[in-house]
Parts: C-alpha cells; structure tokens; sequence
C-alpha cells in the first residue's frame, strides 16, 4: 500500500524539524519527516552551537538577527518541556591584522545599520570583556551582546515534539531511497519503509543534500567538509562570550553546562564524508586556542568529535523551490551556520511552500543564483 | 526504590527517574537519551552508566541487552589537560 503526506521533509535536523513544525503552524499538518538515523544525528548535533548575528553580508545578517530574536521565546513558542539552553553572552570576534579589522569596520557599520548592537572594542575593552584574554597582536575586536549559545540536541528535539503535537509524521529510522518526478514535478519518496505519494519534497538533508538533490535530476552545488571540535570538563563560569577568530580559525565558548567547545577550521582539510577525528586537531586546536585563553591550559579534554559543513560557493545556505523540479525546495548549504538560522529558515521555508509571501525576501538565495552568477559573498566564516 | 535517588550517570548526574522519562518520551535508543540527558558525556566517559543505561532500555522494550546499540566511543580514554596537549611537540 502506498501512504501519502502533502509534504515530505527529507532530514531530521534543526533545519528539517523547524520547516516541518512550522508547516503545521502555518496549517499544513499533513507532513512526514524522514530521518535515516536519530534526530540531530548528522551536522546540527554535532556543531558549536553558537549562535550570532555578527556576519559580514545584509542577508545572512537579517536572517540570523531575525533567528536570535526568535531564541529568545523558543521554550515557550514550541511548549517544550526542558530548556533549549539559549544564553546571550555575546560573541567576541578578534582582529588580529589590517584587513581583518577594516572588514570588521564595514560589518559593524551594517551591522548597526539593521539594529544589531554591535560595537568595536579596543584590546582593553576585550580583557574586560572576557577576564584572562591574552591580547597580545590584536588590532581589537567586534562584540555583540545578543549573540550566543544554544542547545542543539534540545532546540531540534523542541521543534520535532512541537510538530508531531500539531500531527506531523516524525520518522526516525527511515531512508528515503529515492524521489520520483513525472511532468517536470515530484510525485513520490520512496523510501526504506515503503513509498510516499507526495506534493511537495523538502530537501533538508545537510551534508547528504547533493545526493538527494540528484534524485531529482538536480546538480545542488555543494560539497563536504570536515570540522573538527572538542569538549572539556566543566567549570565555574569563566567566560561568558564566545571567542572567535578568522584569521586563527578558531571559536571557543564556556556553554551554560561549564564545559568549553571549541573547534579549529582546518585551511588544509580535504572535501568529503569522512567524520573521524585526528590527534593532529587536538595538537593544533590547543596550540592556536590557549596563547589567546591561557586559562583553558588547567581545563581537561573529555570528547572530541567532528561534523560536516556542507558549504556553497558563497557560503550562503539555498533556499527554496527551483523551476526546474515542481514541488522540490531546499534548505541546504549552510556552510556551516545552519543551526543558528534554523528558527527562521524553518518559518520561511514554510511560506515560500504555503505559497505565501515571505516575511523576509530570500528570492536571492535561490539555487538560480548560481546559473545567474549572483554570488553573495560571505566574510565572515570560521 | 526512589527512581530519583538512583544515579545512572554519576559524571552528569542523570537519575533513573530521569531514564525512565525519556524512555516513556519515545526516546529508545543510548544516542538520543545521551543527546538529551548528557548520560554518558561526563569525564568518565560513560564508563559506568553506558552499561545501566543499556540494560535500562532493554528492559523498558523487552530486547536482549546485547541488540542495544552502544554509542561511538570517542577519544581520549582518559581526560587530559589541555596545557599537557598544547606541549605535545616538546620533548620532557
């Protein structure tokens, strides 16, 4: 027997569980979510969870802003009955050479431009920032006190919870194997558990994006990449914002538990699905992070681990439907910040399904953009 | 027994009563009950509770222990302290 549903969500992370939940919101409760493992399984269970509005381009700066505020009621817009652990400490972006901190200039300005309330701070200004700093080269640096951290296992959870309450199909487990599209527009998933007669077909697959993206025939221009990332005993509470650098590669945040996560961008990291982990990190990631935060050196390692970014050539996520599949929309791409977006995304994506207009214009972040050359370069990535 | 004085996790403090919330949540698998609960994330790295746990939600579904599904076991064994890593190049 064939099952049916007016939209499958292929992908169970943040971004697949906030489009699904806000489906139902939005009236479409006919909806199925397939997970091929656990919830938050792939890269949203296995990012920084830091969350910010600081970047470098309008869009991405609109988008996270919006997110950020949509954090800050998230416990009670989804009834959850735990806590998505959502703290605003701030981030703190270290400049460490002249072209860093003329980019920072700019984004500031933009920043404040769209009312995010970041600032320019001097080395000094840091070190009261954040206790123990080592400011030694440092130009200075941006901080914003609505940024943060949240939880990512909670938040995906909340939104998975939420939906099924409002009757989506939650299916963990389930692989879709494939998509079936007849007269240019999607007609079933096809998965480990039998077929799906479907309308609309939600690509939220993360790093396996591309693959699903060819069952329609669709070339989604991303690829994978390793990041790799540790945890350490907690702590009493050091230091309240995130740290971050571009130039050095690193972030570094104290998460509301006590431990600190921080993950080194590795420049020579190769393309691809590997998810291991390598001593060469821990060398390099405590090497480039305890000269800046001394304090850490008392700290003990307890995990470490590695996820994939899914990065697009402008390292800004793709969104929507195509003209070229009828019924197929994306929300791919993230390039490594999808979690921190996933409250808005998730609302968008929705409308731009539902047929509505959208709160925010996200026109220019179709998968088009890339046949049309309109790239839109983002800065500020680690 | 006071599920709520019985402690499965002691690096995180997770209690049975908590477990066996979980569980009733929909929650069946030692991936997921870790993600939520921090069950076996502790310093010890689930030495002691990765084993509860698993009989725990082998009891709760009716399965053999051996069919739980154990979690990666991620590096180090042991914890370190950063400062020993961040010498790693150095001869003692």
């Amino acid at each position: 027997m064939t099952r049916s549903a007016h939209v499958a969500v292929i992908g169970g992370g943040v971004n697949g569980c906030s489009i699904a939940y806000n489906l139902a919101k939005q009236g479409c409760t006919d909806v199925v979510v397939f997970e091929k493992s656990y919830l938050c399984s792939g890269s949203t269970g296995r990012c920084g969870a830091g969350v910010r509005c600081q970047w470098g381009t309008e869009m991405n700066c609109r988008l996270a802003f919006e997110s950020i505020k949509m954090f800050e009621t998230l416990n009670e817009e989804l009834g959850y009955d735990y806590d998505i652990e959502f703290k605003q400490k701030g981030y703190l972006i270290l400049a460490y050479t002249e072209k860093e901190w003329e980019q920072f200039k700019l984004n500031v300005r933009l920043q404040n431009s769209l009312g995010i309330p970041s600032r320019l701070v001097t080395p000094e200004e840091a070190r009261g920032i954040v206790p123990g700093l080592c400011t030694e080269g440092m130009l200075g640096a941006t901080y914003c006190k609505k940024d943060g951290h949240c939880n990512p296992h909670h938040t995906t959870w909340a939104y998975a919870r939420a939906a099924e309450r409002l009757g989506v199909r939650v299916k963990t487990g389930v692989e879709v194997k494939d998509i079936m599209v007849r007269n240019g527009r999607v007609r079933k998933v096809v998965t480990s558990e039998g077929a799906y007669n479907v309308e609309v077909v939600v690509n939220a697959a993360g790093p396996w994006a591309k693959p699903i993206g060819a069952m329609v025939g669709l070339d989604i221009p991303v690829y994978t990449e390793r990041h790799q990332i540790l945890v350490t005993e907690p702590c009493a509470p050091v230091q309240d914002p995130m740290v971050i650098s571009f130039s050095k590669h690193f972030y570094c945040q104290q998460t509301p538990h006590g431990s600190f996560v921080m993950g080194y961008g590795d420049p020579t990291e190769v393309k691809g699905y590997d998810i291991g982990h390598s001593w060469q990190f821990l060398e390099r990631m405590v090497q480039v992070v305890t000269p800046v935060l001394p304090v850490l050196k008392e700290l003990r390692l307890v995990r470490q681990w590695s996820g994939l970014y899914t990065i697009s050539p402008d390292c800004q996520p793709i969104l929507g439907g195509t003209p070229k599949v009828e019924g197929f929309f994306m929300a791919v791409g993230f390039s490594g910040h999808g979690f921190m977006l996933a409250p808005v995304v998730g609302r968008l994506v929705a409308e731009q399904i539902m047929g509505r207009p959208t709160s925010l214009d996200i026109s220019m972040l179709d998968l088009e953009r890339f046949d049309r050359g309109e790239l839109i370069l983002e800065p500020s990535v680690v | 027994m006071d599920e709520d004085r019985v402690i499965i996790c002691r690096c995180e403090e997770v209690t049975l009563k908590r477990v066996r919330e979980l569980l009733d949540k929909g929650l069946h698998t030692m991936d997921e009950i870790k993600r939520i609960s921090r069950c076996g994330m502790g310093p010890c790295q689930g030495k002691t509770c990765r084993p509860l746990l698993a009989q725990e939600i082998a009891n709760y579904l009716g399965i053999d222990v051996g069919s739980v599904a154990l979690p990666t076991f991620r590096p180090p064994t042991k914890p370190v302290k950063l400062g020993v890593i961040a010498r790693g190049d150095e001869c003692d």
